[in-house]
Order: structure tokens, then C-alpha cells, then sequence
């Protein structure tokens, strides 16, 4: 820029000392730089320097973040010789779905992917319905001790569920309500195996993250005019329908947004999964045992083989691919809606 | 309705009552009980049987264990924490610094944002404890540094900054630094709800305040410290907060995997407990004293 900047004066100065400029938006740069005494090009030098810095930055951050998915995505297309052949870097000698068609089965793919699309969805509703009710209680209302429950919401974002995690374990183990199903059958329920007992959290409000959205959806709501809400009581609608035919419909942004975070997070959430659906197929906790499965699979159709672990990586790659596409469609689809809702609407502090 | 006449903001109260009543009664029967519960089991042995469980107070043994007779926790804690500590902070700078990037005009700026929060969804739950244990990753470019016979960029630098320093502080701080920088991708993986937040904060910042400042002959360095960082201050605060309890709830963390092996694997419930508590306090405590120090420095403007 600069060296070109420099004949190129030389050439404009030599041409126009005597001449009248003939295109004046071109010479016109040059005749205003000098007449601002060379800052003018200084100025306009630094705002494109800064720009390409710039660019190289965010484009070594985006690859930063990016080349792992593409790393993964090769080694899973390749045969198992080319991991060992330093030739191979990004692109496989020998192609192959094979290690697709394997995954799937030592994941259980179609089972454990409907599995997890419905368990998330279903969590992720009740989750934002139930955070939105609570959220919006926080938001509009008054009534005695609002400050000390809201410390409390506060609390449960603060409150790993780790700590917890022992006693829930337990509670739910020998569950019970004041004893009543001890003194039926002899025995508490063991809810351990069943949905229930996430499902009932979810709807406590104790789900994964849930002061989180509470917390969103309330900043939310407090910036939301009064006067719809007025407008629909004096109309004659109830509390419960107003908030259900104004509200919600005019909190969409925000509710996509916790949907969204609230899907994702069940998707690959491991502490929960394990915690209570044990029993049924997820995902999540399918590819955590994924690789002593792939060992008890090779020996029983080999025989005696031990895993590499070369092989035994490969193998999780395809499968941490496999997770996370469907994630990736969906983020897709509902990325600019996301994007725009959480930077201009969304999280307020 | 011959009732006793119930006044509007007595009927609002109640109502409001009814609305969060779902939270109430989670908080109640879901988080304070089986607080209470784990604390009580931190402080007792557990035995279990087929009918249910059975708690014996055992004056602090569990406690006494951990710190005392157990041979890694205490390590693990020191190393956990200090992890925490300059993690975070590396998280903070790496997103402020990320966002304020993010909020200028350029082209192709919703694609480089997709791309930042697409990092959110790639660093959560199992995924960050695979990427962890990512051992082909390592392996390959552990031969690929000795086929090259090259070394990373840091260790060069490393070795160039440090050739005449003998001093000892300086040294640790230079490693720490170039492990932060070694480490800079969980950073950035970690940091995609920080640059959320950090972004909507600036984005709340009035423009007619830079204008004035501009008018006013303000630098563009001088607006972003006398501007930018006092009106997010707060923010600063609820993100750091929020760092530390994300690497705290991490699945990869060493201290966590120990408490979850005590419990499902040795059923020993008490010990798990006690350990999870004192984790837990200690974090906490992280937590109190820092935001009360950074609540000096935060500027309101309302």
C-alpha cells in the first residue's frame, strides 16, 4: 500500500502540477491528503492495517476453533492403515464408511438417537415452560420475601449439582413421600430407573441449568412494556391467559434462545443422564462406554485382538461426529434467529 | 362475594406466589433436602441396605480423610483451584477481548459469530471430557515435533525470553503465562457464553457516549478505559462468576471424577460427600472473596 501510495503520488504530482484533475474522484484522495498534510494517508493506512490484523486474528480463532471438527471428520473417513502412515495428514489414501457403519452399530445409532431427540425435546419444553411461568412471577409481580426467593434462584445457578448429586441419588433410590409407600407395600420405590424423577425436577425447576433461564427469561420480561398486559386486563382476560396469549407469544426470542441452550445441554449432558436415565439409551452415555464396547465387540467376532488405541480414537472421532451433526442441522436452521435474539435481545444483565 | 374483600396488591401477591410456586417447591424438596441430606451423609457413615440407608454420626472421620489420610486429595484440590483461577481469568480476557472484536462492522461478521457460537454447543457435557482424553490428537503431534524436529511456538519463545533469566518469580510467571497461551483452545472453547453476555453488555452501551467522547478529542484506547470498561464492569463480575462455576461443574475435572469414582463404584456415599463439600466450600469461598473485591471496583451507572 505504501510503495504503491508513494509512485502513485510521484505519478499524480508530475501529471497534475500544470493540468486541471480530469477525474476528480480518483485525484481527489491525494489533493485532500495533501492538503491535511499526509494524515489523511496515515490515517487511511492504519484503518486497513487494522482491518487485515484483524482479519488474520478472527480467522486463526475460527480456525482455532473449527479444525478439530475438520480433524475429526477426516480421521473418521479413513481406513485403519492410513492413522499409521505419516503421509496421510487431512485427506484418506483409502476412503471408507466403514468406521461409520461400525459406530453406529456399537452406539446403537437409530435407538439411541430417537432416544435422545425425544428425552431432550421433552425436557427442554418443560424446562422453558417452567421457567418462563417462574421467570415472569419474578418479573411482574409483588409479594412479601420476592428478594430472599430470587437470592434463592441465584443460589441454584451457583449450587453445582455435584454436591447434591449423592443425595439425590439416594433420595430417589428409596423414594418416597412421608412414608406412605412404606407403610403399602414394605418397600420404598425405586425411581432410580425411570424417568419420573428427572421429569419431576424439570418441573421444579431444578433441571439442568434452570436458575440460568429463569434468570434470562426474567431480565427478559422486565424490559417488556406494561401496556399489553394492561390493555388484556382491562379486555377481561385472566392472569393465566394473559400471560399464556401475550406473554409468551411476546417473549419468542428469548424463549428460542433457552430452548435452544436448554436442547444442546441435554443433548450431551453426561451428569444427569447417568444420574437417572440409566436405563434408557442415550447418546451421551452410550459414547462414554463406547470404547470397552468396541474391545468386547473386535474379540467376539476376531477373537483375540487388542485395540489399538490409534483405532480405538478413530473410532470415538466418528463417534463424537455422529453426535454432534444432528446438533449441527439444527443450529443451521436456527442460527440467525439465535444469534440475532441473544446479541440484541437477549441477555441482559 | 360476601367474603372478606381481598385488596389488588394482596391478589397480585398471591398470584405471583402462585407463579413461582413450581420453583418453591423444587428449591424445597430438590435442592435444600438433599443439601441438607449431603451434609448430614458428609458427616456420617452410610451403610446401605435393601430397605434403605442407614446414617452413624462418626465425628468429622470422613473430613479427617480427606485431608489427612487420603493420599491425592490435597494435591488435587491445590491444582484444581490454581487451574481455576488462572483459567478464568484467561477466559474473561479472551472474551472481553473477543467481543469487543465481535461488536465492530465488518464483513462477514455473522459468520465469524456463528462460527464463536457454535463453540458452545461443541464444549458442553461429554464432548469437553472427550476432547480431554484425546490421546491421538496428542500422539500425532508428539511425532510429528519429533520427525520435524521443531518445537512448538511457545516452547521457542520460551526458551528465547528466558536464556538470561535467572530469576526464579520471573520464571514461574513466564510458565504460567506460556501454559495459558499452550492451553488457549479450551479457552476458547470455553469462553461462549462469556462472549454472549460480554456482547450484549456492550451492545447496551449508548453510542452518544463514544460520540461526546470523540467530540471531546478522546483516543480511541482512552474511550475504551474511560467508556467501555466502566460501563461493563458489572458484567465483568457476573461473568467471572460464572466462569468459575462452569470449570467448576466441568466433567473433566479431576476432583469430580474422583468424587463420582468414591460414590458409584466404592458406594462409599460418606466419604464422596464430605469431599464434595469441601470442594464446594472452598469454591465457594473463591467466589465470595473475589466478587467482593471486584464489587469495589465496579462502576453503576444507574
Amino acid at each position: 500500500m505504501s510503495d504503491e501510495g508513494k509512485t502513485m503520488k510521484n505519478i499524480i504530482q508530475n501529471t497534475t502540477q500544470n493540468e486541471q484533475p480530469l477525474e476528480k474522484q480518483k485525484i481527489g484522495f491525494w489533493e485532500r491528503n495533501e492538503a491535511s498534510g499526509g494524515i489523511l494517508l496515515r490515517e487511511t493506512i492504519k484503518k486497513y492495517a487494522l482491518s487485515i490484523f484483524r482479519a488474520l486474528l478472527l480467522f486463526g480463532m475460527c480456525f482455532l476453533i473449527l479444525q478439530p471438527i475438520f480433524n475429526k471428520i477426516a480421521v473418521s473417513f479413513m481406513s485403519e492403515r492410513d492413522l499409521y502412515d505419516t503421509t496421510v495428514v487431512l485427506i484418506p489414501k483409502h476412503f471408507t464408511f466403514d468406521n461409520y457403519k461400525l459406530t453406529a452399530k456399537l452406539l446403537e445409532y437409530s435407538t439411541s438417537l430417537f432416544n435422545t431427540i425425544w428425552v431432550s425435546a421433552l425436557v427442554s419444553i418443560i424446562q422453558v415452560f417452567m421457567c418462563a411461568l417462574v421467570g415472569y412471577g419474578f418479573a411482574r409481580f409483588d409479594f412479601p420475601f420476592k428478594n430472599f426467593w430470587f437470592f434463592c434462584v441465584l443460589l441454584v445457578i451457583i449450587i453445582p449439582p455435584q454436591t447434591i448429586s449423592t443425595s439425590l441419588y439416594l433420595h430417589f433410590h428409596y423414594f418416597d413421600i412421608f412414608g406412605i409407600f412404606k407403610a403399602i407395600t414394605g418397600q420404598s420405590l425405586n425411581l432410580r430407573s425411570s424417568m419420573l424423577p428427572y421429569i419431576l425436577m424439570c418441573l421444579g425447576c431444578m433441571g439442568l441449568k434452570d436458575g440460568l433461564y429463569i434468570f434470562m427469561i426474567r431480565q427478559y420480561f422486565r424490559g417488556f412494556p406494561y401496556e399489553l398486559e394492561e390493555a388484556a386486563y382491562v379486555d377481561g382476560c385472566g392472569t393465566f391467559s394473559t400471560f399464556m396469549k401475550i406473554m409468551l407469544p411476546g417473549a419468542k426470542p428469548i424463549l428460542t434462545s433457552c430452548f435452544l441452550f436448554s436442547f444442546v445441554w441435554q443433548w450431551t449432558d453426561s451428569f444427569y443422564t447417568e444420574l437417572f436415565l440409566g436405563k434408557i439409551k442415550m447418546l451421551s452415555s452410550e459414547i462414554s462406554g463406547i470404547a470397552d464396547r468396541l474391545q468386547t465387540y473386535l474379540t467376539l467376532t476376531l477373537g483375540e485382538r487388542m485395540v489399538t488405541q490409534a483405532y480405538e480414537q478413530q473410532i470415538l472421532a466418528t463417534g463424537v461426529i455422529m453426535i454432534i451433526i444432528p446438533l449441527i442441522i439444527l443450529y443451521l436452521f436456527v442460527q440467525k434467529q439465535f444469534v440475532e435474539s441473544l446479541t440484541t435481545t437477549g441477555v441482559k444483565m | 362475594m360476601s367474603k372478606k374483600r381481598i385488596g389488588l396488591t394482596n391478589r397480585r401477591a398471591v398470584t405471583g406466589y402462585l407463579f413461582i410456586l413450581p420453583f418453591i417447591l423444587g428449591f424445597l424438596l430438590f435442592m435444600v433436602q438433599p443439601l441438607f441430606q449431603s451434609l448430614k451423609m458428609s458427616l456420617s457413615d452410610v451403610n446401605i441396605s435393601t430397605s434403605g440407608f442407614a446414617m452413624t454420626w462418626n465425628n468429622f472421620y470422613n473430613y479427617i480423610k480427606a485431608f489427612t489420610i487420603d493420599p491425592e486429595f490435597n494435591r488435587m484440590l491445590a491444582t484444581e483451584i490454581s487451574t481455576m483461577i488462572y483459567q478464568s481469568l484467561a477466559t474473561i480476557v479472551f472474551s472481553f477481548f473477543v467481543a469487543m472484536i465481535l461488536n465492530q462492522e465488518f464483513k462477514g461478521r455473522a459468520l465469524v459469530r456463528s462460527i464463536f457460537f457454535l463453540a458452545v454447543i461443541l464444549s458442553s457435557g461429554v464432548l469437553v471430557g472427550i476432547e480431554y482424553n484425546n490421546s491421538l490428537m496428542a500422539g500425532l503431534k508428539d511425532t510429528i515435533e519429533k520427525q520435524g524436529n521443531s518445537n512448538g511456538i511457545t516452547d521457542v519463545l520460551e526458551k528465547i525470553l528466558l536464556a538470561g533469566q535467572t530469576n526464579a518469580a520471573s520464571e514461574k510467571v513466564f510458565d504460567k503465562l506460556f501454559e495459558i497461551i499452550d492451553s488457549i483452545y479450551d479457552v476458547a472453547m470455553a469462553s461462549g457464553i462469556q462472549i454472549i453476555i460480554f456482547l450484549s453488555g456492550l451492545q447496551n452501551i449508548s453510542p452518544s457516549m463514544y460520540e461526546a467522547a470523540d467530540m471531546e478529542g478522546c483516543t480511541k484506547w482512552e474511550s475504551l478505559w474511560k467508556i467501555t470498561v466502566p460501563m461493563i464492569s458489572p458484567i465483568f463480575l457476573v461473568c467471572w462468576i460464572y466462569t468459575i462455576i462452569d470449570f467448576f461443574m466441568k466433567t473433566d475435572n479431576q476432583i469430580m471424577e474422583k468424587i463420582n469414582n468414591v460414590m458409584i463404584v466404592q458406594l462409599n456415599y460418606g466419604f464422596s460427600s464430605a469431599m464434595a463439600w469441601i470442594y464446594f466450600i472452598v469454591v465457594m469461598l473463591l467466589i465470595g472473596i473475589s466478587s467482593l473485591i471486584i464489587k469495589k471496583v465496579v462502576y453503576y451507572y444507574e
